[in-house]
């Protein structure tokens, strides 16, 4: 497979592309392929608008033929897009894809300068030393590694869930890991849901409980993955699950222990309510939790606390569940793709200060008011405030968190249709005036615009302008007791006060806190938001730089349930054709050891982070492993000896390229 | 290479750089640089490898050598490799070799190592254009040049000293 010598001629076909215009504004095309038509080896160079089309690779095709081409560059967009269309084209054309080389000229060059000329001197640079380059390119195999068919999804909100029925219903085998104690994710804390206000609960639980009977998921909840090992494939993950203090297999859910409790009232913040309720040591998120399965809090259980509890609990438990001395378990699992659902975490209120969130009892954040309108919730859905009265003013303040460079720039998305939905209902559960301040209303979406419309008629008040403060100071009155919200009219130029009973915060979607933690562990990488990068913001919105990982759901970016649901679906999608297709093509690019050369010296050994390379004791001589070689690369430039080569970056490639870039540097003189 | 009409043409000097940037973070963020249309000076050149690990301290005297006045080594941030450690045995192996350059006499400013992410075009925009800047500041560095200079000087020492020989020997 390892050839060095040069058996035939090398020649070379060279293809630049307008790219429509994309490239040809900037680069003079013509220029550079009769440039590259003077070089060594050159047989053919030619321009072509569109290389990527059809015809353009039928081009390459057609001359491979007639002018025996054994050697293709093409000069175009970046090899991370083409890169595969033109090996795959060049093999077509009954040549070994690995002759081919691709030059970056839009990317690289014309979309990011303007000056035509250094930009046509550069391309020129540029393909001279792809040209050198291709003189020392070879025949390598395709390696393909088998896809296990299991999949691991990371994160029960509506997009872990939704991947794992689609991939779960088409005979796939998911492991669906989740942090919380339940499945639901942020859907399961809302009463109804923009634009069709149907209630959330009816639309989400009936999946939970899908999920949890799906003879193909296994459900992990309150458990985080720690290590992933592996590669696309043939992952290897291991899985924390944290103690619950309950037997899962025993517990049906009935709840006795937590009415039998030694605790009458609760006493710790519940979560499932941010905050709004208290909840016991032994508790239960909701009721519709999934699985429903109570757990024990030990940071508040009085049992893990002194020793000395009553544990009434346990007396209560017909099935003997509850089981104090439960440790941490760790799961090992192999799966061949992964989807990453981990969602968000909304702004935290207290970050911009004016607007009172902690200060002031009556100022919510949107999510708090989720539960206060939730039939389910703490006050049983009716609109009770921290004082206890009962609202006859709100006012909405939109892009809390958004749209503001001092906190965060990006659009939230879904801020402008919730608070809508939440003016809505606090209408129809307190008769209250609803004011809502805003910069834009965005409702694109389907039916989005219309909702807004119906929300005029229900006499909603819309006033457009950032508020500049929330503040309890009455100047007249009528503002006294009331909180007041100070806001310039843009519509009319005037700063206005409207006094209000209660204040909501649309806090915008924020990466969730550990999402740098979280990428590390996948190797993946974040936008700069914080956010996971998808491999391409349109061709490739689902995949992520490392094969077999794939994203779905707010951890990618700010989105509703409908877009989360789609793109959940994309990414099952993904994984299933990988499974389906049974196996994927490898780059190529591992290290092999050329065994003359090795001088045994050992110091490759201990820098492969992949292991891959050994020591055959008795030949005294190092030998790389290609199924464990990642193809990185470092232990070539490690070997003192020049022992080690990396198929498609062997020294001679690359020192050609460096060649070729400077071979017509002017000679100055200094 | 060059025609005398574009030699005229290169009257004005321009800092070349090449640059070698690993494939995961800063190649791609050298894409979304394109992909925004992050305008910046067009002097460098990327040469594109898998991973910042792969670069030998070889390319980068190589490309001084041959007539780069600056070069500029591109990876993940530390912790971000997409091999794990490859940009930690960069750093070390870069460390090394500034301590080299410094003695042969290459400016600091010539070599820089960054790490950039795959979502910092805007990085890429603005290192490639303070390096470009500073570069030019130091004017061209021309060590093919000098190395021209360096083998006429030691072929003259060769030829003086073979000379007094002969004399010696007459
Ligand atoms: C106040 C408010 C109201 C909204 N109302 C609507 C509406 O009416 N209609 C609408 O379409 N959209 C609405 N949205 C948007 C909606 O919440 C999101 O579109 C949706 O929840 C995204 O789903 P997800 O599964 O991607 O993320 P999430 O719902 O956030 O779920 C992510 C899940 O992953 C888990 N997780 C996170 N990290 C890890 C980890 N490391 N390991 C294991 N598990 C992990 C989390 O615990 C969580 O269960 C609203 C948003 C807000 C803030
Ligand atoms: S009483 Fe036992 S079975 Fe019932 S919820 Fe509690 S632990 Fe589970
Ligand atoms: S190229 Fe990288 S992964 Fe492969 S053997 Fe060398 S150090 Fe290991
Ligand atoms: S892959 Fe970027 S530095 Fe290793």
């Amino acid at each position: 497979m390892h050839n060095y010598e040069q058996k035939e001629a090398v020649r070379i076909g060279f293809y630049i592309c307008h790219c429509g215009h994309n490239i040809a504004s900037i680069v003079d095309v013509k220029a550079v392929a009769e440039y590259v038509k003077s070089l060594p080896g050159v047989v053919v160079s030619c321009e072509y608008k569109y290389m990527c089309s059809d015809p353009g690779q039928e081009l390459i095709q057609k001359d491979i033929h007639e002018h025996s081409l054994n050697r293709i560059i093409v000069a175009s967009c970046s090899p991370l897009l083409h890169e595969h269309t033109f090996r795959t084209a060049v093999e077509k054309g009954g040549l070994n894809p690995y002759y081919f080389q691709m030059v970056n000229i839009r990317e690289d060059v014309s979309w990011v300068h303007t000056d035509a000329k250094a930009a046509t001197e550069k391309s020129k640079d540029l393909a001279r030393a792809a040209v050198q380059r291709v003189f020392h390119h070879k025949a390598l195999e395709t390696k393909h590694v088998k896809i296990h068919p299991d999949v691991l999804i990371v994160g029960g909100g509506i997009a872990g869930i939704h991947a794992a029925l689609t991939l779960a219903n088409s005979g796939k085998k998911v492991f669906l890991v989740e942090r919380q104690p339940t499945i639901g994710g942020h859907m399961a804390m809302f009463d109804k849901t923009f634009p069709t206000l149907d209630c959330a609960a009816c639309i989400l639980t009936p999946k939970m409980s899908q999920v949890k009977n799906h003879p193909n998921i296994t459900l992990w909840t309150y458990s985080e993955v720690t290590k992933v090992d592996g590669y696309v494939g043939n992952y290897k993950i291991t899985i924390k699950r944290k103690p619950r203090y309950i037997n899962e297999e025993l517990c049906v859910g009935c709840m006795d222990c937590i009415e039998k409790c030694v605790y009458k009232e609760g006493k710790t913040p519940d979560e499932f309510n941010v905050g709004l309720s208290k909840r016991k040591p032994v508790y239960i998120p909701f009721p519709q939790a999934t699985p429903q399965i109570v757990l024990i809090d030990p940071e508040a259980c009085i049992e893990f606390k002194s020793g000395r509890c009553k544990k009434t609990c346990v007396e209560a438990c017909d099935r003997k569940a509850i089981d104090f001395n439960q440790k941490e378990e760790m799961k090992e699992i192999e799966v061949g793709t992964i989807i990453l659902a981990t969602g968000y975490h909304t702004f935290d209120a207290k970050r911009v200060p004016f607007y009172g969130y902690g200060k002031y009892p009556n100022v919510y954040t949107s999510l708090e008011v989720e539960r206060l309108v939730n039939a389910s919730g703490p006050t049983g859905g009716e609109l009770i405030l921290r004082d206890g009265r009962h609202p006859k003013t709100v006012g909405i303040i939109h892009c809390v968190g958004s749209r503001d460079k001092n906190t965060n720039r990006w659009c939230s998305r879904t801020c402008c249709m919730y608070s809508l939905k939440l003016a809505h209902l606090l209408k129809e559960h307190t008769e209250a005036e609803v004011y809502n301040f805003y910069i834009d209303i965005r409702a694109a979406g389907k039916s989005y615009e219309e909702f807004y419309d119906k929300l005029l008629d229900e006499n909603v008040h819309f006033i457009r302008g950032r508020v500049a403060e929330v503040s309890d100071w009455a100047v007249r009155s009528s503002e006294e007791g009331k909180l007041i919200i100070r806001a310039e009219d843009t519509m009319i130029g005037i700063v206005r006060r409207i006094p209000v009973d209660m204040v909501v915060l649309a806090v915008g979607m924020e990466p969730q806190s550990d999402s740098q933690d979280v990428r590390r562990l996948f190797n993946i990488s974040c936008s700069t938001e914080g956010f996971f990068l998808e491999r391409h913001p349109k061709l490739a919105p689902v995949d992520t730089f490392t094969d077999g990982i794939f994203i779905a759901g707010a951890c990618q970016g700010p989105k509703d349930i409908p877009d989360s649901v789609a793109q959940a679906g994309a990414a099952a999608a993904q994984a299933l054709t990988l499974i389906d297709t049974g196996e994927i093509e490898l780059e190529p690019n591992t290290a092999f050891v050329v065994q003359d050369d090795c001088s045994g010296c050992r110091t490759c050994l201990t820098i492969c982070p992949y292991n891959a390379i050994s020591r055959d004791e008795a030949k005294q001589k190092a030998f790389i492993n290609e199924a464990l070689c990642k193809g990185c690369g470092t232990c070539v430039a490690a070997c003192p000896s020049g022992a080690i080569k990396q198929n498609l970056f062997e020294d001679e490639m690359i020192f050609s390229e460096i060649n070729g870039l400077l071979e017509n540097t002017p000679v100055v003189c200094c | 290479m060059l025609t005398a009409g574009e030699q005229s043409k290169t009257n004005t000097w321009e800092p070349r750089i090449v640059a070698f940037f690993c494939n995961w973070c800063t190649y791609t963020a050298a894409d979304l640089a394109g992909v925004s249309r992050l305008r910046h000076a067009p002097n460098a050149r990327i040469i594109r490898v898998m991973c910042s690990g792969r670069v030998d301290p070889q390319f980068i005297l190589d490309a001084f050598s041959k007539g780069a006045d600056g070069v500029l080594l591109g990876g993940c941030h530390p912790g971000d490799c997409h091999y794990m450690e490859g940009n930690y045995k960069a750093l070390r192996r870069m460390r090394l070799l500034k301590r080299m350059l410094k003695d042969m006499g290459i400016e600091e400013h010539r070599f820089r190592l960054e790490w950039i992410s795959a979502s910092e075009g805007e990085r890429i925009k603005t290192v490639i254009n303070e390096m470009t800047e500073q570069v030019r500041t130091l004017g061209p560095l021309g060590l093919p040049k000098k190395f021209e200079e360096w083998d006429t000087e030691m072929e003259v020492l060769e030829r003086t000293v073979n000379g007094k020989e002969e004399a010696v020997h007459a």
